[in-house]
């Protein structure tokens, strides 16, 4: 299965991102530049983290602008995956793609450390990997991780079942409203998250929880 | 309209720009003229303490700056040291004190860019930072926000940059109330083959600015780094530079893109001084001339002078010289990442520094003389008599030990930094093996599968302060030892020399004690100096800093398989003390936290019996007969075990039999060349019997197990608690 990872100005995480998705996949993935307005064939599109832009004016916020994203947004319709890791998370709140916002953490600080994620939806094209219920961990590293959705969009994305990651009990490190880590559109095939599971894949890394997005984006595990 | 240049040079001028008579006076015997204010400050910019050396210059010669491994030594932007495999470590510590006083968040925050951009100057991707913070005492109205600020900046700049930061010091004492130390390091991985220089080669070639725009901001910081602190410190705000970590991840990508075409010649980081000291050392390296047209320098302020133009420290710019050929096809690059791309100049050959603006030759200096010839000063300087003896049988026994420990355990300077390293990223790009918390920062090198390097800096100021000698040579042991912990080879250090106004000859003593001390101690352990920086003048209302060379060493582990950590210890396993007992408490935190003084000279450092010892250390960690190591520090044998049963949240149970000596000093001594090691319980006599066999001093100590941490009747505390203790100090006091 191919992937592609999207470099902008100011992503630091991409190369994280490509090493985990080498890794797990068995080969590199494409990289494309935030000018470039096709993508190439792939089956799962990341955007990774960092501080696009700085961070400048608001987390993802120019770079939820940029030409590379309406070529995401065109592949997202004819249903590709995409996946949004922490400032991608925010870039594509920002771009629409996801519901919600993200805003600084209650602690107005910045925050790295390990955290623990309750799966909430085992049955996404992600998570497939997992059982509903299960708790794993997870680095975050983040300063404006704070999710907020007003109460009618939270209603329907929890009957959606669009809810994916919830903070385990007493580890929400940022504020996010009923604790979400990360969230699915409603059609299934876009999902961003906070944490970082492309830093916890290998002995290295002190565990291998977060291999199970990208096994079962890249339909590396029986359906 | 025309910017003006000409402002008449006057006495008070001169002594603006931090210039003695005496120096004024090498100016106009070296130009046989007066010079014009543009070249005042260009003066004052390359001579003053921060940029010159010209105090510390002398006595830094004295360091062991060469070895085997040592491909680049002190001079250039960092250190270079081999770590084979055609690989190189590249890096260097600096600090940024003075402007992180005035403007903690900018200040810290573009002291972490400074150090960044001299690593990645050189062709390095950096890989790890740490910092070394020193604030006043916890109840100065002023620390709180310090360490706020600094803490946020020191992490708003390197998360955003995209650096793990690994390791790093936080302590607090009154001696820094006016005077905060902020020791910035960056270390980054090279191909030794691939190791850019400053040094310009050949004529006419084009000196060409990248990066970000000049501004006004940071116009004389230099020469303000250079000088004590007074009342007026907050009329100073406008010297301290604005950082902007995403334009410098951008610059990073570029020029290591640019580096890889083949195109640069020679490059240097606009630091200290900017526009300046870089063009002026890039051609005096390479006996050449600059010529800079400040026409042509991208700004983001109108009506800039040529004054401020050459004095600015704006971030994130670099000046390079260039293959003509190769212009295009550069600019392409710094194009693509939003940079700014302009010829500013070119090198001539007659040795001459010029500067043109609006027309005009605003300088014309001889470049060679601008650095090389410097004012250097062999300042007098008084040796520090010492402090008579202090035995530990004059010293006062706790009534309780449990309350003791817990004191030494929830204290402000041993209480856990947690509240301050959760705010750095620290594990960012992936290959952290070992993060804050244990004796050393470990990474991983990529693309190599089992290389790994050790990171620690270190300092205890009040050895330093009590003997500058010992407490030199202590801060390099404890360095060397930190990484020994872990199983890494020590390679090489950079030294940070943090010290007060060089002009008391008691201060001066301090500075030279201290280095003598740092040279003994690096040659016994083949532990080269291949980079540093010194800051003087760190004093308010004539109030000096303790006497502060932090240490910031790199080790090599050739496989990270089999690396100890500090939390390791498991159930059963024996503890083992390496090295004599315990039996020094002058300046020790026993006698400051626990009784309230500060007295007797610091521990001696045996370097002999420190190489024998970590060596001995190492071997067993390599064998895989390690499961815990931790080095002894401050609080002696019994805060390294504590801190041991914490990080591993087991318990021990410890027994001092035949022990000689009063058990205070035993058990919070801070003699050197120690540490605990944790075996399985069935590697325990083989240890032992090793030990013997080479003539290493050592304890069997106890046995890990259960959740209490046990010694003998005397010390019985659940380490539950020890754990609530140490981790509630710094929340509490940030709240």
């Amino acid at each position: 299965m191919n992937s592609a990872v999207v470099q902008l100005p100011g992503l630091n995480r991409d190369r994280d991102m490509v090493d985990a998705l080498t890794k797990i996949s068995g080969h590199a993935p494409v990289t494309v530049w935030q000018t470039e307005t096709e993508i190439p064939d792939v089956d799962l599109i990341v955007i990774p983290g960092g501080f696009s832009y700085g961070d400048y004016l608001r987390c993802g916020a120019i770079a939820a602008r940029m030409p590379v994203m309406d070529a995401i947004r065109h592949k997202a319709e004819q249903g590709v995956k995409v996946l949004g890791v922490c400032n991608g998370f925010q870039i594509l709140v920002e771009a629409g793609l996801l519901p919600g916002a993200l805003m600084r953490n209650t602690s107005l600080r910045f925050v790295c450390k390990e955290v623990l994620l309750e799966v909430v939806n085992a049955d996404t094209a992600f998570t497939r990997s997992y059982i509903a219920g299960e708790v794993i961990r997870s680095p975050v590293a983040h300063h404006d991780g704070n999710y907020f959705v007003d109460d009618e969009t939270l209603k329907s994305m929890e009957d959606n079942r669009q809810i994916v990651f919830r903070y385990a009990a007493g580890t929400n490190p940022n504020g996010s409203l009923s604790d979400i880590a990360g969230v699915i559109n409603a059609k299934g095939n876009v999902l961003g998250m906070m944490p970082h599971p492309e830093n916890l894949i290998e002995a290295a890394h002190g565990g291998t929880d977060g291999r199970g997005i990208f096994a079962s984006a890249l339909d590396l595990v029986a359906a | 309209m025309n910017i003006p240049n000409s402002i008449a040079i006057t006495p008070e001028l001169v002594a603006a720009h931090g210039l003695s008579p005496d120096e004024y006076q090498r100016i106009l015997d070296l130009i046989g003229r007066e010079p014009s204010f543009t070249e005042l400050g260009i003066f004052s910019a390359m001579w003053n303490e921060h940029c010159s050396y010209k105090s510390s210059k002398r006595w830094l010669r004295t360091l062991p700056t060469k070895g085997p491994r040592v491909i680049q030594g002190p001079g250039e932007n960092a250190g270079v040291v081999d770590i084979d495999d055609g690989d190189c470590v590249v890096f260097k510590m600096e600090s940024h004190n003075h402007p992180s006083y005035i403007e903690p968040y900018q200040g810290a925050a573009t002291g972490v860019g400074g150090i960044l951009r001299d690593v990645f100057t050189m062709g390095a991707r950096p890989i790890a930072a740490m910092n070394a913070l020193r604030f006043g005492s916890p109840d100065h109205p002023k620390t709180k926000h310090l360490v706020s600020g600094v803490v946020a900046g020191v992490g708003g700049y390197g998360n955003s940059f995209g650096v793990p930061t690994v390791g790093g010091e936080v302590e607090f004492d009154e001696r820094y109330n006016g005077n905060i130390l902020v020791n910035a390091f960056a270390a980054g991985l090279a191909k030794s083959d691939a190791i850019f220089l400053s040094e310009a080669k050949g004529v006419g070639l084009p000196v060409v600015y990248l990066g970000a725009k000049t501004g006004r901001d940071g116009v004389g910081g230099a020469t303000m780094a250079s000088a004590e602190f007074d009342d007026s410190i907050e009329e100073k705000r406008p010297t301290v530079q604005v950082g902007d970590p995403f334009t410098e991840k951008c610059l990073l990508e570029a020029c290591l893109e640019l580096m890889q075409t083949g195109a640069v010649i020679a490059i240097q980081d606009m630091g200290a001084a900017g526009l300046t000291c870089s063009a002026v050392e890039m051609g005096a390296k390479g006996d050449l001339g600059i010529e800079l047209n400040l026409d042509h320098v991208p700004v983001r302020e109108e009506r800039m002078t040529a004054y401020e133009m050459m004095l600015s420290e704006s971030q994130e710019r670099m000046l390079m010289v260039l293959r003509p050929e190769k212009e295009d096809e550069a600019k392409a690059i710094f194009v693509k990442w939003g940079l700014d791309f302009a010829i500013v100049g070119k090198t001539t050959d007659d040795l001459r520094f010029r500067v043109l603006h609006q027309g005009d030759e605003v300088a014309n200096l001889p470049i060679k003389e601008l650095g090389d010839e410097a004012p250097e000063y062999d300042r007098p300087w008084l040796a520090s008599n010492g402090r008579p003896a202090l035995p530990a049988s004059d010293i006062a026994e706790p009534d309780n030990y449990n309350e003791a420990l817990l004191k030494l355990v929830g204290s402000p300077n041993q209480a856990s930094r947690r509240w301050v390293w959760e705010q750095y990223d620290t594990i960012i790009q992936g290959n952290s093996l070992q993060r804050p918390g244990g004796d050393a920062g470990v990474v991983r090198v990529d693309g190599h599968p089992s290389k790994a390097l050790a990171f620690s800096s270190d300092v205890t100021p009040r050895y330093v302060e009590a003997d500058p000698f010992e407490g030199g040579k202590q801060a390099v042991a404890e360095c060397w030892r930190n990484i020994t912990a872990t199983g890494a080879e020590p390679l090489a250090a950079t030294d940070n020399l943090n010290f007060g106004n060089p002009e008391k000859p008691e201060i001066m003593g301090q500075l030279v004690g201290a280095i003598q001390g740092i040279g003994e101690a690096c040659k016994a352990l083949d532990f080269p100096i291949v980079s540093g920086n010194v800051s003087l003048y760190n004093e308010t209302n004539g109030v000096a800093i303790l006497p502060t060379p932090t240490i910031a060493g790199v080790g090599l582990l050739p496989d990270w398989s089999k690396m100890a950590r500090i939390g390791g210890m498991n159930e059963g396993d024996e503890l083992i003390l390496i090295g004599f007992d315990g039996s020094h408490l002058g300046s020790s935190i026993f006698l400051r936290d626990v009784l309230g003084q500060t007295d007797g000279p610091p521990p001696a450092v045996d370097l002999e019996a420190e190489r024998r010892h970590g060596d001995f250390v190492r071997g067993l960690i390599r064998n895989d007969q390690v499961t815990a190591c931790h080095d002894i520090s401050s609080g002696g044998l019994m805060l390294a075990v504590a801190e041991m049963a914490m990080a591993a949240t087991k318990g021990a149970s410890l027994t001092l039999a035949e022990q000689r000596g009063p058990v205070h000093a035993l058990l919070f001594g801070e003699d050197q060349a120690r540490y605990v090691i944790s075996v399985p319980a069935d590697l325990a006599n083989f240890v032992g019997a090793s030990a013997e066999g080479a003539g290493i001093p050592f304890r069997r100590l106890g046995t890990v197990g259960g959740d209490r941490l046990l010694v003998d009747e005397i010390i019985d505390i659940a380490v539950v608690d020890l754990v609530n203790v140490n981790e509630s100090w710094f929340p509490a006091f940030m709240a």
